[in-house]
Formats: C-alpha cells, sequence, structure tokens
C-alpha cells in the first residue's frame, strides 16, 4: 500500500542510495537516515510485535519514542524502540513474540 | 528477605522472632534452598526468611478501588483543590476546612496529607514534624516472572530505622504480574527536590544486579520517585489530636502507608463513633513530638 504522495517527495529530499535490512529473513528496503519502524512502514509492514497477554499484532503508534508500542527485537535484543533506531545496513529484525524474554522463563 | 552474611542471617532471625510474637509468619530458608524459591538469585547467599502471608497492591488501583467504595457509601470527592484552613470554634475545637473553592461544614477533620501533613496540622495551629523522606524505583522492561516474590536485601532493615538523613540505598526487587521488574529502595531526606540522581539510580541498579545476576542484561524503561511521609520515630500519626478537638491524624507511615492505609482506616472509624480502637494508640499520638523536631 505505496502512497502516491510520500513524505520524501513532499520535502523534495534527495536521499542517497538505499540498501537493505532483514526482518523476518525477508528484505526491506531502507533509506540512509531511516528509521526502523519507518522503513518497515514504507515496505507496507505494519505489525512486528505481538502483545503479551492476546498475542495481539502492534507496531508503530506515536512514532517519537514516547509510547513503547513498536517494540522488536533488533539484532538479537528484545524491546527495541523501531521509530529511534536507525535502519542500518545489515540490521536484522525479528518479530517479537510478547515480551521477547522467553529465555529467561524458568 | 535475604542475608549476604551469616551475620545477617542471625540478625533477620532476631527480626523474625520478634515479629512471631505479633503475629507474623516467617519462615527460615537456608541459603541452599534460596534458589528454589527464586531460581535467578545470585549464588554464594547465607540465607533467608520466606513471609508466606506477604501479599502484592498496585497503589494506584487501590486508592481507585477504596475511592469507589467511599463514594458509594455516600462520600463526595472534590480533586484538585487544597485546604487553605482549618476552622477552630471559639472552644478550640474543629468546625471544618476552607478550601480554595469551598467552606466545608464538619465536627470531624481527618489529615490524609502524607508527605504534607505537617503543614495540614500547622492550619490547625499544632505541630507534627512529617519530613519527606526521598526514594527512587526503577522499572524494567516487561519481563516473563523471573522474580517471584519481594526479595529484599538484609540491609533494608537497618535502612529503614536509621535516623540519618544521608543516602541510604538496599536492594529492594519486586516482580509484578504485568512484567516489569520494580527495584527499589533508597532513602535520603532532600526536602521534596524532585530531580533525578544519578548516583542513586546507578547505585540501585548495581545492587540488584548483584542479588540478581540476570537483570545487568535488561533494560530499564523509566525511574520515578517519591517523597514518603516520614516522623522521627518512624511511627505514623493514627486518631485524634488531643490538642484540638475533633481533628484527626491518618499520616505519617513512611514507606508502608498503602499497606496500613485500610487499619488506619479502621481505627481511626471506631475513634469517630465512640468505640474503643482495636489497638492502642497511645504509640501513634500526634502530640508526642517536642516542638523542637521541627529544626
Amino acid at each position: 500500500m505505496r502512497r502516491s504522495r510520500t513524505p520524501a517527495e513532499l520535502v523534495q529530499a534527495e536521499p542517497g542510495p538505499a540498501h537493505t535490512i532483514d526482518f523476518d529473513g525477508q528484505p526491506v528496503p531502507a533509506l540512509p537516515g531511516q528509521t526502523i519502524a519507518a522503513a518497515l512502514w514504507a515496505d507496507g509492514v505494519l505489525a512486528w510485535r505481538t502483545t503479551r497477554v492476546g498475542g495481539r499484532p502492534r507496531g508503530a503508534f506515536c512514532g517519537i519514542g514516547a509510547c513503547f508500542d513498536c517494540l522488536a527485537t533488533v539484532d538479537g535484543r528484545p524491546n527495541q524502540r523501531t521509530c529511534l533506531l536507525p535502519a542500518e545496513p545489515g540490521t536484522t529484525v525479528t518479530t517479537q513474540e510478547g515480551h521477547g524474554r522467553a529465555d529467561l522463563d524458568v | 528477605m535475604v542475608a549476604g552474611t551469616s551475620a545477617r542471617q542471625e540478625a533477620l532471625r532476631a527480626f523474625a522472632a520478634e515479629q512471631a510474637t505479633v503475629g507474623v509468619t516467617a519462615e527460615e530458608i537456608p541459603g541452599e534452598r534460596l534458589r528454589e524459591l527464586e531460581p535467578h538469585l545470585a549464588s554464594g547467599l547465607a540465607g533467608g526468611f520466606l513471609y508466606p502471608q506477604d501479599a502484592q497492591v498496585q497503589p494506584a488501583l487501590a486508592a481507585a478501588h477504596l475511592l469507589r467504595a467511599a463514594r458509594r457509601a455516600g462520600a463526595r470527592l472534590h480533586t484538585g483543590e487544597a485546604v487553605k484552613a482549618v476552622r477552630l470554634g471559639a472552644d478550640g475545637a474543629v468546625r471544618g476546612v476552607e478550601t480554595e473553592r469551598r467552606r466545608l461544614d464538619a465536627a470531624a477533620v481527618i489529615n490524609a496529607a502524607g508527605t504534607w501533613g505537617g503543614e495540614l496540622a500547622a492550619l490547625a495551629g499544632v505541630h507534627l514534624p512529617v519530613l519527606p523522606r526521598r526514594g527512587f524505583v526503577l522499572v524494567t522492561e516487561p519481563l516473563p516472572r523471573i522474580v517471584r516474590h519481594k526479595v529484599y536485601a538484609a540491609d533494608y532493615v537497618a535502612d529503614v530505622a536509621s535516623g540519618s538523613a544521608a543516602l541510604q540505598t538496599s536492594a529492594v526487587v519486586e516482580g509484578t504480574p504485568g512484567g516489569p521488574v520494580l527495584i527499589g529502595a533508597s532513602r535520603e531526606r532532600v526536602g521534596f527536590d524532585r530531580t533525578l540522581s544519578v548516583e542513586v539510580v546507578s547505585r540501585l541498579a548495581a545492587q540488584a544486579a548483584a542479588l540478581f545476576p540476570v537483570l545487568a542484561g535488561v533494560s530499564v524503561m523509566r525511574a520515578y520517585r517519591g517523597f514518603r511521609p516520614y516522623l522521627p520515630d518512624h511511627l505514623p500519626a493514627i486518631g485524634a489530636d488531643p490538642r484540638v478537638p475533633g481533628l484527626y491524624h491518618a499520616c505519617g507511615h513512611e514507606g508502608a502507608g498503602i499497606g496500613l492505609a485500610p487499619a488506619t482506616g479502621l481505627l481511626i472509624t471506631q475513634q469517630l463513633i465512640g468505640k474503643e480502637p482495636e489497638l492502642g494508640l497511645a504509640p501513634f499520638r500526634a502530640d508526642r513530638f517536642p516542638a523542637e523536631d521541627a529544626a
């Protein structure tokens, strides 16, 4: 669901060449300076986490680092705010199931 | 409660024996059994005590439920209005209060103003040296139930009883049903200073990670601070003030106000309706502090 006019077009941005990040094993294009959440959104991905209790999908909500809705596992670290992290070449984003810390359960 | 050394464990044993005389159950746990109760606890601890009667309450939710119950019973709530005056009659007895917006007539006024209880007492012309004792809490990212109880390091008991104004920290680590782990506890007398203290939060984080090494790899999402209402002898002020007929106090519980609120309410209600309170209130009398404590 790409829009006809993107924010980049509106501000007449001239970003450098795109690279890719990895989202659940699939390549996703990203521009220099773009956040992970912005790259996923631009590629039509709206959810990259499930809630702890109901297992419902979550993605970006506030988009400005306040609400903690856009958490995902990034390069193996759970609970990272994707709206704040740059989508650097080779970044690996994994859909986070619940708290993402099942490894600590005893 | 957990102890790092056998001397600390001995101190906890004496503390538990004292508590047993008033009906508190505590079970001694040898060091080698601690991890059956808390699998992520650090190794090498001398032992601890389990309090099976312990319970958890979410303070904001508890307050909301108490308010709902009070309103159902006919109470009216006026929020966001500071009390500007306590009105006294010619006989020196309470007649009510004036707030920023209204006058409320009442034969009894209950001072439940927490850390500001001393200011409200002063409006009624009496001395009650409630002081703020600042504490910080760290809130981690949501986690599976890696901390199953509220776990206190043994030093906590001494910190609470201390009269020092200087900073004290001892680890208190508490898992919650929601997932975040809460990390305390610091105590310092710095007035109502609301600024974040990096020294305090880093000490709290280090002590918690020493007790539960798994926490070293966990993110803290936020920190908050509060001001415990502290009276010099660490006991609250509960009940009728003998200096001002009609004035009652329910404040100064330091860090235990949420848990002690229902019992405090019961004791004051019994006084208000002319019954003998089921716990003697002499140790909690508001006039037990000489005026020079104000310094």
